[in-house]
């Protein structure tokens, strides 16, 4: 398609494939309707055309058949593109289990990505080929949307709780990556790339070839945190501890004082950090404090990394 | 604006100081008034218009810097939204012709009538110093918490506006709701009504039940902005999900606002050019109700992405396919409508025309929004903003101008010219499509909404777009000049100068003073177009005006 303008966007992962399969019955659904009504219009404006001023149209009122016609086949062919849309949107939401972490801090305006691997990068992100990638997002100001067309991803980037997005990119190449939510005076310039590598370069960019050296992994400099914030003298797993074992928590379910349960999500423990009272568990005192001001949220991201990486019971104590 | 017959009394000329036009409890003269002010927003939310989509030639910043290019956007949709489409059709048409079309002397409650013009006046000034003094950035949205903590222009500025300027709505709402039940003319029963009235009284319901949730919404903005009480911004303990839900709760309602009453002038030019009952009438009525009460349940599917649960994206995902529902009805009542009529291509009936094709346009793109996994990719993209500016402009814009020419004869009594009034809608519809069509397929392509610089593959798109936009200004333009110049040297027009049934008509153009005389008696179902009365071009005969 070479006619000097851009008439669709690349497809670069397999769900974009999927999404624009929907995007056709959609088009051919609304086109056939457009095309309908437009050579309806047209026939009956040239055929029933005052031709003078005695003409006396006919007095049809309505017609129950009619009715009930273009009320059920739109509502039939409605309810087909909700359910497709549906369920594209559930695999959308729910990112595969073997998926490569990545942290993704939004500020005005500008991204922070963080590897599993301890790179940093800012506005560019590098994936291998063939990879699920999932991305924990958070802002540290307003909110943002981290948006790749060639991905058909996009999801708000909020301050205080953390939201994911994912994706298998099918094709090396340079896409966009744009914030889609309006944050103030450089939105656009909010902008930066998806690298995606074959592994073979992947392995050479991570190894420094390309790009920074890299920084502690998110787990490790999690646990680094963990002892130098004085965290691991309440959480350890040993009687008498002053607060609860953190190992295996994530994903578990947890009674609140309130008698509340919840699961143990990223939010769960982003606020179990931040705001100790409002998440009390059962059977220990308000004695956490706050540590709201004393981390970032890069650093939140990688305690709660740590605390993730502490599969089960038993193993707590050592980061000291 | 002198009467052809010097002697007749009208509503323009029987007392014509600025108390009589500023103290008027007159509906008509305030739907004038209404007129006035609102073109003045127009103006400047098209000058807005105008100037970043010259800025938008280019992919890099030339015009402006990027902090003059967000205040432009937010001028824009603010003045557009709040202070023009909202109060177009119903404060402008709806004051002027409801009493009449009802047959009653005048609203329910005049001086709330008056009361509601100087209301959202002062909504307005609000909002013109909040850009007279260096604008907002924020756009029309608000969202939190770059509004309420982050953005340093007028937001506080902004947002009293609009908390004022809903006032205005709700007192317009409530007069219609009560004028509507307890005004009617004898006989006049509720399946005998226009369906403009239809119109009129389904926005009115969402006018009184949902502005008073924009105006607490925008309150508490400025109260988390001014005193720091934390309530959206979570960095202070607030809910950034909570502003779009409160604020969506009222702005998917206010989109049926800006299209009902729009929806309602389609069915009486239809009608009128084609002289045929609407096709299916209580379908088409019951389907204004249906959307007015479904439009309050589908807010969410502003917030796929926002990180709402994908349970009620799920709910609020099949609502808004119900909701379109309604709205197909009607498109297919209006079509039928035109089998076995006798048509007629005057100025009203083109833009009724291309309401019907642009709305449908902006109806299905509705679809591709409401369907979940599409929208993730076009949410926030041009692909919205096609979207709703064939909805909102396609749509309600066009039925205000297919209205203002319908009505034009009886509003001023003088004819415009129908040789420009037919080129000047063509102009119109070309130079919409050119503008807006282009930016489906941007935003299908990816490119975010409310970007100043964009990349470079973008930009022939842009440019087709910004053309059409100098083509739909042209044509707005030609519309304001000769309808202006049709004020003082139009034709002359008989009381009913379409052959149109509806008891607006039957009062002479302008309308006298108090509209009818004598009640008049209503004895047959609306569009009645087999009564031969209605053929006679000039049946202004005793009883119905004081003419
Ligand atoms: C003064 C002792 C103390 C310190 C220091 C402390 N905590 Fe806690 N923590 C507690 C107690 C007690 C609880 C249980 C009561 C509650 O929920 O507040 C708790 C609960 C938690 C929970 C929820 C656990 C669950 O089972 O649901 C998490 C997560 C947590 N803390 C993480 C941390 C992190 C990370 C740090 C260091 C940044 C930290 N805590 C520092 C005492 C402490
Ligand atoms: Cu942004
Ligand atoms: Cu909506």
């Amino acid at each position: 398609m070479d006619i000097g303008i851009p008439l669709f966007p690349e497809q670069a992962s397999d769900l974009a494939r999927d999404v624009d399969m929907l995007f056709f019955f959609l088009i051919a659904v609304s086109m056939f309707f457009v095309f309908l009504i437009g050579a309806l219009l047209i026939y009956f404006i040239v055929k029933f055309r005052r031709r003078s001023n005695a003409d006396r149209p006919d007095a049809t009122r309505s017609h129950a058949g009619l009715e009930i016609a273009w009320t059920v086949i739109p509502l039939i062919l409605t309810m087909i593109m909700f359910v497709w849309g549906a369920v594209l949107f559930f695999k959308q939401s729910r990112p595969p289990s073997d998926a490569m972490e990545i942290l993704v801090v939004g500020k005005q305006w500008m991204w922070k990505i963080q590897h599993p691997t301890g790179h940093t990068e800012i506005n560019e992100l590098h994936v291998p080929l063939g990879q699920p990638v999932k991305l924990n997002m958070t802002s540290e100001d307003v909110i943002h949307s981290f948006y790749v067309p060639a991905f058909r991803v996009k999801m708000d980037v909020l301050p205080g709780r953390y939201t994911t997005a994912w994706f298998t990119p099918n094709r090396t190449g340079r896409f966009h990556l744009f914030c889609a939510e309006y944050c103030g005076t450089e939105h656009s310039k909010m902008v930066g790339s998806v690298n995606v590598l074959t592994p073979v370069e992947y392995e050479r960019w991570l190894a420094g070839e390309v790009g920074d050296t890299p920084a502690d992994t998110p787990v490790e400099a999690g646990r680094r945190l963990f002892t130098q914030l004085g965290c691991a003298t309440c959480h350890h797993p040993d009687a008498g501890a002053l607060g609860p074992d953190l190992a295996g928590v994530f994903g578990s379910e947890v009674t609140l004082a309130d008698g509340r349960t919840v699961v143990a999500d990223e939010d769960y423990l982003r606020q179990s950090i931040l705001d100790p009272r409002a998440t009390l568990v059962d059977g220990y005192e308000p004695i956490m404090p706050t540590f709201r001001g004393l981390v970032n949220e890069q650093q939140l991201m990688q305690l709660i990394s740590y605390i993730k990486s502490l599969g089960d019971a038993g193993e707590t104590g050592e980061g000291m | 604006m002198e009467s052809g017959d010097t002697k007749r009394k009208h509503y323009l000329n029987i007392e014509n100081t600025p108390q009589s036009w500023l103290l008027t409890l007159d509906h008509k003269r305030i739907g004038i008034l209404y007129l006035v002010t609102i073109l003045l927003f127009f103006f400047l939310g098209g000058v807005a218009a105008v100037l970043f989509r010259l800025e938008l030639l280019t992919p890099d910043a030339h015009l402006v810097e990027h902090e003059t290019y967000n205040r432009l956007f937010t001028m824009h949709g603010v003045t557009m939204i709040f202070f023009f489409l909202i109060p177009s059709i119903p404060a402008v048409l709806g004051n002027f012709l409801l009493p009449i079309m009802i047959g009653a002397r005048d609203m329910a409650f005049p001086r709330i009538n008056l009361a509601s013009w100087y209301v959202f006046t002062a909504g307005g000034l609000f909002g013109l110093a909040a850009i007279v003094f260096g604008g907002v950035d924020t756009g029309w949205t608000f969202y939190t918490p770059y509004s309420s903590t982050y953005a340093n222009s007028n937001v506080i500025l902004a947002a009293l506006g609009i908390f004022i300027a809903g006032f205005a709505s709700i007192m317009t709402g409530l007069n219609f709701i009560v004028t509507i039940h307890k005004m009617r003319a004898p006989g006049l029963t509720w399946f005998r009504l226009p369906l403009f009235i239809w119109g009129q009284y389904a926005t009115a319901i969402i006018m009184i039940l949902g502005t008073p949730v924009i105006a607490i919404t925008v309150l508490l903005v400025g109260i988390e902005r001014l005193f720091g009480v934390g309530i959206f911004d979570p960095a202070i303990g607030g809910d950034p999900l909570l502003f779009q839900h409160l604020f969506w709760f009222y702005s998917h309602p206010a989109v049926y606002i800006m299209i009902l009453p729009g929806m309602g002038v389609i069915s009486e030019v239809i009608a009128c050019f084609s002289r045929k009952r609407i096709f299916g009438y209580h379908v088409v009525a019951f389907s204004s109700l249906a959307i007015a009460i479904l439009g309050f349940f589908v807010w969410g599917h502003h917030m796929f992405v926002s990180s709402q649960s994908m349970y009620a994206g799920m709910i609020f995902s099949i609502l808004s396919f119900l909701v379109a529902i309604p709205s197909a009805i009607k498109v297919f009542n209006w079509t039928a409508t035109l089998y076995k009529g006798s048509i007629s291509l005057d100025t009203p009936m083109l833009y009724a025309l291309g309401f019907i094709g642009l709305f449908t346009i902006g109806g299905l793109t509705g679809l591709f929004l409401a369907t979940m996994a599409i929208n993730i990719h076009v949410h926030d993209t041009y692909f919205v903003v096609a979207h709703f500016h064939y909805v909102m402009v396609g749509g309600m814009l066009m039925a205000f101008l297919g209205g203002i020419h319908f009505w034009w004869p009886k509003m001023f009594g003088r004819m415009y010219p129908e040789a420009w009034g037919r080129f000047a809608a063509i102009v119109i519809f070309v130079g919409f499509n050119l503008t807006f069509f282009p930016q489906f397929i941007l935003g299908y392509l990816g490119m975010p909404r409310r970007y100043h610089v964009y990349p470079e593959e973008f930009q022939v798109l842009n440019v087709m777009s910004t053309a059409g936009a100098s083509i739909l200004g042209a044509g707005y333009l030609m519309v304001f000049v000769y309808l202006v110049w049709s004020l003082f040297k139009g034709r002359r027009s008989v009381s009913n100068p379409w052959c149109a049934a509806g008891l607006e008509w039957r009062v002479s153009s302008p309308p006298p003073q108090h509209n009818f005389k004598k009640a008049p008696v209503v004895d047959r179902d609306a569009y009645d177009y087999t009564d031969e009365d209605v053929y006679k071009s000039d049946y202004d005969s005793g009883g119905t005006s004081d003419g």
